[in-house]
This record gives C-alpha cells, structure tokens and sequence, in this order.
C-alpha cells in the first residue's frame, strides 16, 4: 500500500521527480562507465600483454632480472633438456637478452638488444618481418616508439655495439627491416630485435638463450634444471601490480560521483519534507501513523533509485551498448607514455559490477532517504500542519 | 431520547511552552458531545478553537484534564492507537483544504479508505458516492490545481466522510471561500450530518456558518463562556 502511494506521489510531482532521477541515473550512468573503462582498460593491458609476450608463461636462467640489466651479462645458457626438447616440438621459443648501445645518427643510445627466431608462432609479434635478409649484415625489427626516438626508418643503417663474452666490445652494422605497430610498449621502448641465431654467433652463444616462452596450454616440464619456471600468474603481477597502484584514483573517482548522487537524493529530499509539511501533517491527520510518513518518504526517495536506474538502462543503456560493442577511438597514441592502451577503448561491463554499483547506489539512497525521512518521526503533527517544519 | 456521548471532556488544561514559561490556550474545559450534534466553537482569534479541535483529533495532547473521544480515553492511547481512531473514526476538514497535489480529486478521496485497507472495489463505490453527495462527479480526475477554492473544499469534505466516521472536525472550512459556496458547502454538511447521523464540530468565527448550527459553544480566552442550543431556521432546510 505504501509502495502505491509512494509510486504516485513521485509520478505525480512530475518535473521535480524527472529532474531527481536523471540526476541519480546520471551518475549512476558515470560510475558504471568509468569502471567499466577501467575494467575494460585493464583486461585490455592484459590480454594485450599475453598476446604478444607473456603466452602460456615462461622458463628464466636463474641469473635472470629483467628490471635489473646487469644481469643480462650472466643470464644464458643452453637450456636444460627438457626444455629444449619443447623448442623443438616448437611448443616454446627461446630468447637471449644482452645489452647493447645503438648509434642512430651519430647519438648513443642504450639498448635492450633481443634474439628470438623469426619464425616463432606463439606470441603476437610480426618476427617473420626478420626472415630472408641474407644480403643484411644484423637484420633488426623495432617498434614505432622505438623508431621515433632513435629517428630509424625502414631500410636505415646504424652501428650496433656490444660487449661478447671475452668482455671486449665488437660492433657491426643493424639495418631496420620493419617498424612494428604494438599497443605493448615492453616489446617497443628500449628494444631491438634481432634473429636468434644472429645474437648468437654475435655473442658467441651458440644455442644459449636467456629464457624460453612457451605456448598457451603447455604443460610444465619435470626436468627444467635450476631454470626458474615463472606461470602467466608470476608474469603479469608487475602489471596487477600497476592497477593495483591506480586503483585508489578510480576508487576516489566513484566516491566523488556516488557522493555527487547521494548529495542530490538529499537534497531533494530535505527539501520535499521542507515543503511538504503540510502534507504531513495532513497524512496523519488522516490517519496514518508516523513511522507510516517516514516509511512513504524513504520509500519515495527509494524509488528515486529504482526509476534511476531504469532510466539509466533505458536512457543511457544503449550509450554503454554502443561503446561496449564498438569502443571509443583515442584521439592520443599512449603507448609512448609507457601505457598499454588500445586505440580504441572498449569498457566492460561485468556481472559483478553492475550488481555491486547498484546495490552500492542502492544502499546509498535508501540512508539518504532515510535520514532526512526521520524527522518526520519527532514532528508534531500540529506544526506540521502548520507548514511549521524544522528543517 | 438519550444519544451517544461522542466526546466527553473534563477539566482540560492547555498550556504551551514559551521560552520558559507557559502560555495557557485552554483551561477549565468541561465539555459533553453528543452523536448526530452540528456544534460550533465559536470566538476571536486565539481563544483556543484550534487548540480545542487538535485535542479532540488526537493530534495534540492536554496538559491536564480527562478527554475522550468515542470511548477512548486520549490519554492513555499511544501515537498509533490515535491515529487508527483518526483512522477508522474521524475526518477532518482544514481552512486550507489541505489536498494533496499530485493526486485526483478521486484519489485524494480514495487515500482514507486505502489507509483502511478497504479493498478495490469497494473503496471506487464509496469514492463515488462521496464524491456525488458533494457534487462533483465530472471533477473526479482532476487534480486541486485545476480545481476552484470552493470545489478543493468540496474534495476535502468528500474525503472527511468517505469513510463514514462517527466524528468529523472541521477548522474554518469557510474562510477561504465567498459567500455562495460557503453557504454551498454548509448546506452539503447539514445534509450529510443528518444522512449519516456523524457528529460535526466546526471552528469558525464565520457568521454565515453560525446560521447552520444547532449547539453554539463560545469560548474566550481560553475557557467556554457559553454553550447555547439553538433552533435554527437553516438548520432544518
Ligand atoms: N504550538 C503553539 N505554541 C505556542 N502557542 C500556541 C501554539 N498553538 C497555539 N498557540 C497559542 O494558543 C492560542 C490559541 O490558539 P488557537 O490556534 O487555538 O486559536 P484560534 O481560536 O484557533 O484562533 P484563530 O481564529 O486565529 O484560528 C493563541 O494565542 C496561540 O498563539
Ligand atoms: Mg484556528
């Protein structure tokens, strides 16, 4: 019965209950698409990041730090048996990492310089741009950022230096075959590569690597020596680790906006038990008893949730569907700034947060409804009669 | 033949609260109402006939006295247990009409039975007639707005008595309305009081009201100075 009233009270204050809820619906809206931004940049990086790095995860030389270069020196070996038995199943691939400085142009530049073989199938990188330059001393792959920082364009040569095993420096000449276009900037900055066996016989590592990536699916090897197995689990912390450091600025974000909605319900709300005093009263002097009133305006302002988020579904539904299906185009390249962001934008949209946003949004209204609604409970029904309301 | 008491007051003190001290609204009220009565409380602005008709709702408590309506000592009833009597027993009618803004005319009538839990049916049969017995049953969707002050009135007596009460209490139900309709609108309460032997009790200064009454109490400062029956000519139209 209250539920009746209530309903038609809001539909009947027509513009006041229009304006309430488009609000609400608004930064429900908001809060929805900014997480499902978040989300969906996330599960982006990620799913990016096992595409074209990480595949089924990985075997490290036990000297191996990628975060500290120093280590490139001591980190190859051939790899243990076992391991190399899936290389050549062609179930994983092996790469070997040693520092080296480019000259692009006259000017130094450090350098994480990488053999992989061209012909590798299990991460998303264009490696086969590597194959067939039998008339090119070093070929090398590099991507976009890369290429700009350095100046290269396909076909420009460069002097590569390095430092072999016997500890002297030796130096040849890199010609760039291909510029890739990835949205992982960890294959990009800083790196070049180069066909495994050129690093080799350049190194003099003939079949040393520095880890080996397997593919998706792979299982495990019992035999791996002291090569450190590292799972998709291990690979993808630092990232998790990055979100996780972002999260409290998305959190603050939510906050502000639920803030926002929950500041306007209680608004509206003071202001309706404000002015609607006299209604007040007149409802008990009818008959109806106080917890009654302050359940039909905490019902009212309940209900404001309930239509919002209707309207959200309808109003702003298919805004979140389109860009959900279709994404929104970056007008800014962000992977120079060290960012794995795709060109376009795609949120998402899970269960869990579109329950956990509306009962959030839900509870929210329900106590700013509630707590003005409460005075009600201490008004003496003759001044509310009155119009004579404390506000 | 001996009627009902409907409301049975005795020694009523009012007194109200101001800064420290206390303002005396009502004192040494003694007062018997019997069923079926047209009573008039009669006197200048603040002798105390809001105060007197709050008690009697229910809707304001006295400092000191015995008061009991249809039965129920006030005193001893809790905020729910007056409100049910307000309920299920009493209908009120305000100087301002008091209406609800968003509803119908047949909804703001409908509201007292739905608080009653009267169910569909029933509620859209007695709605009606209320709403004929008050004239306006080519209103009934429209909303107070659109309504004129004599027609809102008609709409908050309508919902007075739609749930048939033993007791309605009416607080200058004419002052905000010309002559015509206030005449209008006692000839429509005259009538219902002597179809549904309801008890009505008005607070007026309003002479045209006075003409209609058959039990004038005039108060003053507070206290009855006078409690006279009359035999009215226009209370037999
Ligand atoms: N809540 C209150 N607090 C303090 N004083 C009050 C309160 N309610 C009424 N009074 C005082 O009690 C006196 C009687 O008021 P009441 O409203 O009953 O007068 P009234 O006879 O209805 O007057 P009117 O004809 O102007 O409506 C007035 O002096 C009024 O100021
Ligand atoms: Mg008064």
């Amino acid at each position: 019965m209250l539920l009746k009233i209530a309903l038609k009270n809001l539909l009947g204050a027509r513009l006041r209950t229009f304006l309430n809820v488009l609000v609400t619906a608004f930064s429900f809206y908001l809060i929805l698409f900014t997480s499902a931004m978040y989300d969906g940049m996330l599960q982006h990086a990620k799913q990016v990041t096992m595409d074209t790095e990480i595949a089924g995860g990985a075997y490290w030389h036990p000297e191996y730090d990628p975060l500290d270069p120093m280590t490139f020196e001591e980190a190859h070996s051939v790899p243990p048996s076992a391991i190399q038995a899936l290389i050549d199943e062609n179930k994983a691939f092996p790469v070997l990492v040693s520092q080296a400085s480019i000259y692009p142009g006259g000017r130094i530049m450090p350098t994480i310089m990488k053999g992989i073989p061209p012909n590798q199938r299990i991460v998303n990188m264009p490696t086969d741009a590597l194959l067939g330059h039998e008339d090119i001393a070093i070929p090398v792959l590099i991507g976009k950022g890369m290429a700009s920082e350095s100046k290269l364009e396909v076909g420009d040569a460069f002097t590569i230096r390095w430092l072999d095993t016997d500890l002297t420096y030796d130096a040849d000449e890199g010609t760039v075959v291909h510029i890739m276009d990835t949205e992982n900037f960890k294959l990009d900055m800083g790196h070049i590569w180069i066909p495994l066996n050129k690093v080799q016989s350049m190194l003099a590592m003939e079949g040393e690597a520095t880890y080996v990536t397997y593919g998706k699916g792979v299982q495990p090897v019992q035999d791996k020596g002291d090569w450190i197995p590292r799972d998709i689990n291990y690979l993808v912390q630092d990232m998790e680790a990055i979100i996780e450091a972002d999260k409290p600025g998305a959190q603050i974000l939510y906050l502000i906006l639920l803030a926002m909605a929950a500041m306007g319900i209680f608004n509206a709300q003071v202001l309706s038990i404000f002015r609607r005093g006299r209604e007040i009263g007149t409802l008990m002097a009818i008959g109806m008893t106080r917890p009654r009133v302050v359940g039909l305006f905490t019902l009212e302002g309940g209900l404001n949730a309930v239509l919002s988020a209707a309207v959200t579904l309808i109003v702003f539904g298919p805004i979140l569907w389109y860009f959900g299906a279709y994404g929104i185009p970056l007008p800014i390249d962000y992977s120079e700034m060290g960012l794995i962001i795709a060109k376009r934008l795609i949120p998402v949209y899970t269960i869990g947060l579109v329950v956990s946003t509306t009962i959030l949004v839900s509870i929210i209204v329900l106590i700013v409804s509630y707590i003005p609604s409460r005075r009600i409970a201490k008004m003496k029904p003759t001044d509310a009669l009155r119009g004579k309301v404390m506000a | 033949m001996e009627k009902d008491t409907v409301i049975r007051i005795k020694g009523l003190l009012k007194q109200f609260p101001i800064g420290g001290q206390f303002f005396t609204a009502l004192k040494n009220v003694d007062l018997d109402l019997n069923e079926g009565e047209f009573t008039g409380l009669v006197g200048p602005s603040g002798s105390g006939k809001t105060t007197l008709l709050n008690i009697i709702g229910g809707l304001d408590s006295p400092t000191e006295g015995q008061v009991s309506v249809l039965g129920q000592a006030l005193n001893d009833t809790s905020h729910a247990e007056r409100a049910r009597l307000r309920r299920k027993h009493m209908g009120f009618i305000f100087q301002s009409y008091n209406l609800l803004p968003v509803y119908t005319v047949f909804e703001n009538v409908e509201l007292p039975l739905i608080l009653n839990k009267v169910d569909k049916n029933e509620r859209r049969s007695m709605v009606a007639q209320a709403v004929e017995s008050v004239g306006l049953r080519d209103k009934m969707d429209s909303r107070p707005n659109m309504l004129s002050g004599g027609e809102c009135q008609r709409t908050a007596i309508a919902r007075a008595i739609v749930h048939q009460p033993a007791l309605v209490l009416a607080d200058e139900p004419t002052a905000n309305l010309d002559a015509e309709n206030s005449h209008h609108i006692m000839k429509i309460l005259s009538n219902l009081n002597k179809e549904l032997s309801t008890s009505f009790i008005f607070a007026t200064h309003d002479e045209k009201i006075m003409a209609y009454l058959r039990r004038i109490i005039h108060l003053g400062d507070g206290e009855i100075t006078k409690d006279e029956i009359i035999d009215n000519p226009k209370a037999h139209d």
